[in-house]
């Protein structure tokens, strides 16, 4: 039987909460990515490329992050090619915020004002100008406090890879309190960490989205 | 295991069914609950004692800050080792509830602040008491304006509650995990269960909308 101190019990925590950093990161960026292709296919003027990206979006804002998770580990295994716990979670996780990422997207470029795009193409540009030299950096301002604001529902829902049995901070919290018996400690500390990590990231998303109001865009 | 087979899931459908009532009823509690406990901590946030508005505060901090999971862990391991016992679903009910009134707390905040106040003093001018101000003209007209990000905040939490089953309450999910667990066929039954919560979603987003309509229904001229 080992001992643990509350000191092996940090350390054992702070040292899977790297994995966490990790997975919030991979989910973050790859989310980012097809997020923003998908939000490109949701302004096309195809009707059923619309229609596609919107019901992408519906079915992972209206499922729990939980079954998409279990779909993807899962399902991979039921098609004969089982994957790992933390692949299952990188892709779940990247999907996740790609939904969510282009809905976000979607509404900054929409909430351009309409007269923006009217004034561009009578100057004479055509989409793609009036897109890259007048509405996105528009969008792009008004897109940075609620995209900053969801990366912490990224860290969050990293939390649920544990339940396929990828160790990061919560895991590691359980496995912990499996060999210490010390739930209040473990519980809260995992807590704390969580919070650590969350907390600057809300406090920025609200400073990002006050400067944008005292500038007179919301 | 090749192709998909959901007959393997029929004799189950009482577990499942079983499953589907639990989360039901765990959200549609939580919902009332929650969205109570948001009102009084909304409300004493804005009026109360300093160290009250500095503690509920921080409770609303920690909890839009940490998981879900966590949270219930906390409640459901954490607490027994200060002596405090709960049964599995009282954590489920507590975690979610304390969850939802947190987020459903800032997001009332911003519709009482929308309410001006001259309008509060007028009310008060017209002789009614400061409760019935406080009810008719901010509170009220603030549920109105915020209604819809409150459903759409119940449905989150519905969502997450699919982790309850990690505690062993016999939801939806735990349900599923308990019939793949039988007929090891765990992509079948979880594609079920998916589509259950998307249907949920939707049915429960119609039906609290519905009340909303009816119970605001007066409130409309003002806040269209």
């Amino acid at each position: 039987m080992i001992e643990f101190t509350f000191w092996d019990i940090l350390r054992n925590l702070l040292l899977a909460a790297r994995w966490t950093v990790v997975l919030s990161l991979i989910a973050f960026a790859g989310g980012a990515v097809v997020g923003l292709i998908l939000t490109f296919l949701r302004l096309s003027s195809q009707r059923w490329l619309q229609y596609l990206t919107a019901l992408y979006v519906d079915l992972f804002q209206g499922t729990p992050l939980l079954m998409q998770l279990f779909l993807i580990f899962f399902g991979a295994a039921a098609l004969g090619q089982p994957i790992s716990a933390w692949l299952a979670a990188s892709i779940a996780l990247t999907l996740f915020t790609s939904a969510f990422l282009c809905d976000i997207w979607r509404g900054c470029l929409e909430a351009v004002a309409k007269g923006q795009w009217h004034a561009a193409r009578v100057l004479g540009m055509n989409y793609y100008q009036s897109m890259r030299h007048v509405i996105l950096p528009q969008a792009l301002r008004l897109s940075v406090p609620p995209t900053v604001g969801f990366s912490v529902q990224v860290v969050k829902g990293t939390a649920l890879a544990s339940i396929i049995g990828f160790v990061e901070l919560t895991k590691a919290g359980t496995m912990l309190n499996n060999a210490t018996f010390e739930p209040f400690t473990i519980f809260a500390l995992v807590a704390l960490l969580y919070f650590a990590l969350c907390f600057p990231l809300s406090c920025y998303a609200r400073y990002l989205e006050k400067k944008l109001y005292d500038a007179g865009l919301r | 295991m090749g192709s998909l087979d959901f007959l393997t899931l029929l004799p189950y459908t009482s577990d499942l069914l079983k499953g589907l009532l639990t989360t039901v009823v765990l959200t549609v509690v939580t919902t009332l609950a929650g969205i109570m406990l948001a009102v009084v901590v909304a409300y004493l946030r804005a009026h109360g004692q300093i160290w009250l508005r500095r503690g509920l505060g921080t409770y609303v901090e920690v909890t839009r800050n940490t998981p879900f999971i966590v949270q219930l862990f906390f409640i459901f391991f954490g607490l027994p080792g200060l002596g405090i016992k709960i049964d599995a679903i009282t954590a489920a009910f507590i975690a979610m509830t304390l969850n939802l009134a947190a987020y459903s707390a800032e997001i009332l905040r911003a519709g009482i602040s929308a309410t001006a106040k001259g309008q509060l003093e007028a009310g008060r001018a017209l002789g009614m008491s400061a409760l019935q101000s406080y009810r008719h003209i901010v509170l009220v007209p603030a549920f109105a304006r915020v209604y819809p990000s409150l459903i759409s905040q119940a449905i989150i939490v519905m969502l997450g509650s699919a982790v309850v089953s990690q505690i062993s309450v016999f939801d939806l999910t735990y349900a599923a995990n308990f019939v793949q667990s039988r007929n090891f066929r765990s992509f079948e039954v979880y594609l079920l269960i998916t589509l259950v919560y998307l249907l949920l979603a939707f049915g429960l987003r119609r039906a609290f909308m519905l009340v909303g309509s009816r119970v605001f229904a007066y409130q409309r001229g003002e806040t269209r």
